[in-house]
């Protein structure tokens, strides 16, 4: 299929939730028609997918926003019980597929709590330790001269800061963010700002890194936010993805399932309090495209070099693709 | 391709487009091959109801009780062990009120009992020692409002649901007929009459873990007087579901004590302004 036949059919099938009753003499015609306005402002009358239920586009939004805030409290806790602490590994290895220098700047969109950006604070601090290690060996003895060059680069740390932005559209979720930084008495080169994934506060070219992890299939447009993605990062700028998406080894397709619909909503009960926010998300879980699709979606808003890796087997995938 | 499947009904729309683009069927088969949950049911059998399976049941029986035993304050967990492990001894209740014409007519009727279905100027004007005026002067000493009990989520019929809130909600009544206020050794009266009289897991749960919590003046109160009378009474008193307690306001405490076969509190509690309290010999 050419590339414009692709984006009509898969507009389509994201129109398609709607209830188009139509009969069969006036098929051709309407369907016509109906394919114009499908394509035409007409935001009243799209829906889309709230987990398995259907819902106005407009809708989407507010309900997601809802449940996050409902969730806030309890989200890391729970992201722990749920997923029994993997989730930390996958985050350790989006880091380490990451592998950032220091001085780059990283937009964490979706980044609530700030697990993403904690751990890129600290691999770049560990990384800069062994840039300093490492120069400290090669001039095991110095001269004078290398002395008083030493004073003079200190203050070139300054450029060499990385910096950190958590972008979310829940202050909730900002909020138990900005309490973990400051029990962990992280305070320099974070910054935590309330922002729209679709359409973000931030000028073009800012960032080197983009990161979203859990957080793309909350999104209404999908390719709204990837496109603010290739808006925002600098020339050469990395976006990269972490999402849940499709396994594909049969067996463990049907134990995640039964885990995912019989356990996570009654961790989701018990823990927190909240039955349906933890059906939302097992159900979301289900809509989102798989690896294949996503790495078209990633391509057509415009990115170059679109890998995807699959992590434990499916249950999450890491796509990364370059603004070049 | 696609336009001429635009005529069909949505939901078969959606599989044919879905057919279409080869990504977007492992979707949908994966729906399918989940453990029936693909086209997960919006028609609750009553407003606030969960779907579960049984597995989910055992889960959140186990779940809940683990949480209520380590934080005694999360009343949603007790509330979620009631739905979840009481499914037998609703049937009996329901039963038993069936078999008696005021338990029938609340079956048909359905009152709740809520601060907006409450006349509480009424209430308050009516003479002391009268069950409507003690239900106030009760919800007024201990702080509490009916409207604080959690709705039912998880109990999978309409009539047992609503039993199951008719229970909560005349829990508070129950104190105020007992004569027992909301600390922990007037909760945990309660909760042996009602094990004894309702056969509720999650009662009996309650009676048998409330008494670790209490020092030992109360235990020996419970043990020597308290929870013998409430045991008692809680066997041979009529099934207290099948009062319509909202049309015996006016009815005064000790009436509906002999009415109900309950025998007066041996021992009066703090945070209660009881007159009627007569010593049991």
């Amino acid at each position: 299929m050419s590339a414009s036949m692709r984006v009509l059919v898969r507009r389509a099938t994201r129109l398609s939730d709607r209830n188009i009753q139509l009969s069969a003499a006036a098929a051709r015609a309407s369907a016509r028609s109906s394919s114009c306005r499908c394509f035409s402002d007409a935001a009243e009358d799209r829906s889309t997918h709230f987990g398995f239920e259907t819902v106005p586009e407009t809708e989407k939004a507010k309900r997601v926003y809802k449940v996050f805030e409902n969730v806030a409290q309890r989200y890391d806790i729970m992201n722990d019980a749920m997923s029994l602490g993997i989730h930390r590994v996958w985050k350790d290895m989006l880091l380490h597929a990451m592998h950032p220098q220091p001085g780059v700047r990283l937009l964490d969109v979706a980044g609530g709590t700030g697990d993403i950006s904690f751990r890129f604070l600290e691999y770049v601090h560990s990384q800069q330790e062994r840039q300093k290690r490492r120069a400290a060996r090669s001039m095991q003895t110095p001269s004078w001269q290398d002395i008083s060059n030493n004073y003079s680069t200190e203050d070139e740390d300054g450029p060499l800061e990385s910096r950190a932005v958590v972008c979310d559209i829940n202050k909730e979720m900002l909020k138990v963010g900005k309490q973990k930084a400051d029990s962990m008495g992280i305070s320099t080169g974070l910054s935590w700002v309330v922002g729209d994934a679709e359409e973000l506060p931030f000028d073009d070219d800012q960032f080197d890194i983009y990161t979203i992890a859990f957080g793309i299939r909350n999104v209404t447009h999908i390719d709204q936010a990837l496109q603010e993605a290739l808006r925002v990062l600098k020339p050469g700028g990395r976006f990269m993805c972490l999402e849940f998406s499709k396994v594909t080894n049969p067996v463990l397709a049907r134990l995640y399932d039964a885990y995912s619909f019989q356990m996570i909503p009654v961790l989701g009960e018990v823990i927190a309090g909240d039955w349906k926010s933890y059906q939302y998300l097992v159900e979301s879980i289900r809509k989102f495209p798989d690896q294949e699709e996503f790495t078209e979606m990633i391509e057509d808003a415009g990115f170059y070099c679109v890998q995807h890796k699959n992590l434990t087997g499916g249950v999450v995938a890491l796509h990364s693709g370059f603004k070049l | 391709m696609w336009r001429q499947h635009l005529a069909k009904p949505s939901l078969r729309l959606y599989q044919r487009q879905c057919a279409l683009t080869s990504k977007a069927v492992r979707v949908h088969q994966l729906h399918s091959t989940s453990t029936g949950f693909t086209d997960r049911c919006y028609d609750d059998l009553y407003p606030g109801h969960i779907h579960t399976t049984p597995i989910q049941k055992a889960l959140l029986a186990v779940g809940s009780g683990v949480a209520a035993l380590q934080n005694p304050y999360r009343h949603d967990m007790v509330a979620v062990l009631g739905e979840t492990t009481g499914h037998l001894a609703l049937i009996n209740l329901r039963d038993r009120m069936r078999n008696d014409p005021e338990g029938n007519a609340i079956l048909t009727e359905r009152p709740r009992i809520r601060l907006s279905t409450l006349d509480l100027s009424k209430m308050a004007s009516l003479p002391d020692g009268s069950f409507g005026r003690e239900y106030l002067r009760f919800l007024e000493d201990n702080h509490v409002t009916p409207d604080s009990r959690a709705d039912v989520k998880f109990v999978d019929n309409e009539e047992l649901a609503y039993i199951m809130q008719r229970y909560r909600e005349v829990h508070d009544l129950l104190h105020t007929l007992l004569g027992m206020p909301t600390n922990m050794l007037g909760e945990v009266a309660v909760k042996w009459f009602e094990a004894a009289q309702t056969g509720l897991p999650m009662c009996a749960l309650g009676a048998v873990l409330g008494p670790l919590r209490l020092n030992a003046r109360r235990l020996q109160s419970l043990f020597t007087s308290l929870g013998p009378w409430a045991l008692q009474n809680g066997r041979r008193s009529r099934c207290i579901l099948s009062i319509f307690y909202e049309r015996r306001w006016e009815q005064s405490v000790e009436d509906l004590r002999q009415e109900l076969n309950i025998e007066p509190p041996p021992i009066t509690l703090s945070a209660t302004n009881k007159k009627s309290t007569k010593k049991y010999e």
